[in-house]
This record gives C-alpha cells, structure tokens and sequence, in this order.
C-alpha cells in the first residue's frame, strides 16, 4: 500500500491492505489477529508491526508504502481469494470476485 | 481464465501481446493489467507464467505455481536477431564451470506437457481432482514469506511509484532494496532490469534486455542480470515442479 501520509484511519488501512480493523482485531477472511486498543484507537505502526508488514519511507519524496502481512512465514495467510481489482487495455474496472461461483484460473505472465 | 501482466510501464508494453491472444484483437477472457505487481504481495506470485487456481466459492485451491498451455515454444527468430550481445553485470554469479547452461535452466522443473490436463482434470472432476489442495496445504505450498520480504516488497512499491514519476535514480535504489531482500523473487527483478535494458536498447524486444550490452557492464546499475543468475540456479530450480 502507498501512502503519503501514516496518519491513516481503519477505513483506509483496510483499503489498502484487505485487512478489517474489527472488535476482535485485524481480520482478513476467517483470520483475525488480536490487536491491542480498539478500532478508534487504531494506530497504523502498531498494527502494522503485530501483522509482520513493513513500511518504508522514501526519504526524498516522504511516500511510504506498507508492505504485505508475513504471519505464519507463508505469503497466503488463508485460503480465501483476496479481492483483485485491475484494468484491462481499455481502462475498465474487473474484480476477481465477480467471477464467483466459476472456476477461476489466473495466469500472470509479463512482456519481459 | 484471467490474464494479468505484470508490467509497470504502462499498457501500451502489453497491447500486442493481448491482442495477439484472439484472432479479432480483442480476447474473450479478462485479460488484465497489474502495474502495481499486486498478484506478488497478494498471492505470492514470483515469476511469470505463474498460475493460481480459485474454485467456485472463492477459495484457492492451488496457489502460485509455473503453468503452460503446452510444450516449450521456440523464441521468434526476429528476436533473437534482434538482441545485442550482452555481459555480465559486475556483481552478479559466475556461471559455473561445467554447469547446465541458462537454457537448460529455463527448460527443467515444471511438467509443461501435463500441465494443461491437470486443469481439465480439475475441470471435469472439481474437489474430487488430486490436484486439488486443502486449504492448509495451499497455505503451506504458497511462497515463502517473512518480514524482510514484507521490506523488499514495500521498496518494491516504491520503486514502481518512483521509476512511474520519472525518478529513475531513486527508483533504482529501492529496486536494489527489493532484490536484495527478496532474491528469489523473478518478477521484482527482472521487471527492473527490463526496464534498464528497453531504456538501452528499445526496438520491439527492448524489454527482453534484462543484462548490460558488452562493453557497457560498469554502468548496470543493478547488482546481477537475467543470464548470470539463472545460469548459477540449479537444474529445477527456476520453474520449480509441483505437480
């Protein structure tokens, strides 16, 4: 997640980063990992910290970006598909998950 | 099925490449863009092709692994005529003496062949396919990940941000970062070498350039290249088997 500023609320925490900030803590899919505070006291180097992601800061621009979580050394913390949002050539909106209820095979591959 | 190319440069890079997949220029499956790498942090893609298989109800039930349609495809000719000699960076592994090669590399692991009749398989068969995973266990096969490669893909994120606002230098910096954290993970690096190498040579195979041309090795600025570490890589090892 890149951000300008770390003085982020919940709502865009979780919008950046798929992770709910709720009474029983961070939760992504069906894993919730305790937090300490609640969601009004929500603090993103803390949560950040207690859900193994990384934040750096460019030092020129200030723009920092909040790496992904790393519980449990995998890079799938669950099972669960997360949302994918991205654009085709023409500029429209897909969301992986308006294909439920179909198969779905994703191939990433790159002009390189 | 759904495509995504992982490329930052903008859409024009992929274009050909997704109008080629349909004979009216315009394929009928989502065919997709992802700037941002999203599919590395989200899913734990690391090279291209990779392949993630999600069932009817959103669940992952192979995560991240090397697919093909098919057998191995010969590289066009106009290509290969194309690419410059190219050398070593300075940093980068020496090929070991009497090793496999980068092509016979680039050739082992991953049963491309059988690839394809594994997704019929699940096609036809859904949960009771034997190539379909637990959840625990599509947790436990996805990619390695700890906290120092949560850095390498936040300087990632920044990299791209930068390379995108025209500051290449500071962008090359945090490429450097994110390949030093996270070394075996392809996309991040030869999305970074690729862009280098376009930037040298352009020309319609520019971005397969991912090394410095010979006579230019001190100005690469990254600290390995394409050739040089796939050749130091054991056999299997680049498109691992996990079928």
């Amino acid at each position: 997640m890149l951000t300008d500023t770390l003085e982020l609320t919940a709502e865009q925490f979780a919008a950046g980063t798929g992770w709910g900030i709720k009474p029983q803590g961070a939760c992504k899919a069906e894993v919730c990992v305790p937090l300490d505070g609640s969601a009004a006291d929500f603090n993103v180097r803390a949560v950040a910290e207690r859900l193994g992601m990384a934040i750096v800061t460019d030092a020129t621009t200030a723009m920092s970006a909040i790496g992904p979580e790393s519980l449990g050394e995998r890079a799938l913390a669950t099972a669960q598909a997360p949302e994918l949002v991205l654009e085709d050539l023409d500029g429209n909106e897909f969301r992986l998950s308006s294909l439920r209820g179909q198969k779905v095979v994703i191939v990433s591959w790159a002009p390189y | 099925m759904v495509t995504a190319s992982l490329e930052l440069s903008g859409p024009e890079a992929s274009r050909r490449y997704i109008e080629a997949a349909h004979p009216s220029g315009r394929p009928t499956h989502p065919s997709l863009l992802d700037p941002t790498h999203q599919l590395d942090a989200l899913f734990g893609v690391v090279n291209i092709p990779n392949v993630i298989w999600i069932d009817e109800q959103g669940v992952i039930v192979r995560p991240p692994e090397p697919g093909w349609p098919g057998g191995r495809q010969e590289l066009p000719k106009e290509m290969l005529a194309e690419m410059p000699d190219l050398g070593r960076a300075p940093g980068a592994p020496a090929e070991p003496v009497d090793g496999p090669g980068m092509w016979a590399v680039l050739g082992s692991g991953q049963d491309r062949l059988s690839y394809p009749d594994a997704i019929r398989d699940w096609v036809n068969n859904g949960a009771d396919s034997p190539f379909v995973m637990s959840p625990r266990e599509v947790i436990a096969a996805s990619q390695p990940r700890d906290a120092a490669m949560s850095q390498g893909a936040a300087h990632f994120e920044l990299a791209n941000h930068l390379w995108r606002a025209g500051n290449r230098d500071g962008a090359i910096e945090h490429f450097n970062e994110c390949h030093r954290l996270q070394p075996d993970n392809w996309t991040y690096r030869r999305q970074a070498w690729s862009l280098v190498g376009n930037d040298r040579v352009g020309g319609d195979y520019g971005r397969f350039v991912q090394g410095p041309v010979v006579g230019e090795e001190e100005d690469w600025p990254f600290e390995s290249d394409f050739r040089s570490e796939v050749s130091s890589r054991a056999v299997g090892s680049y498109y691992p088997s996990t079928l």
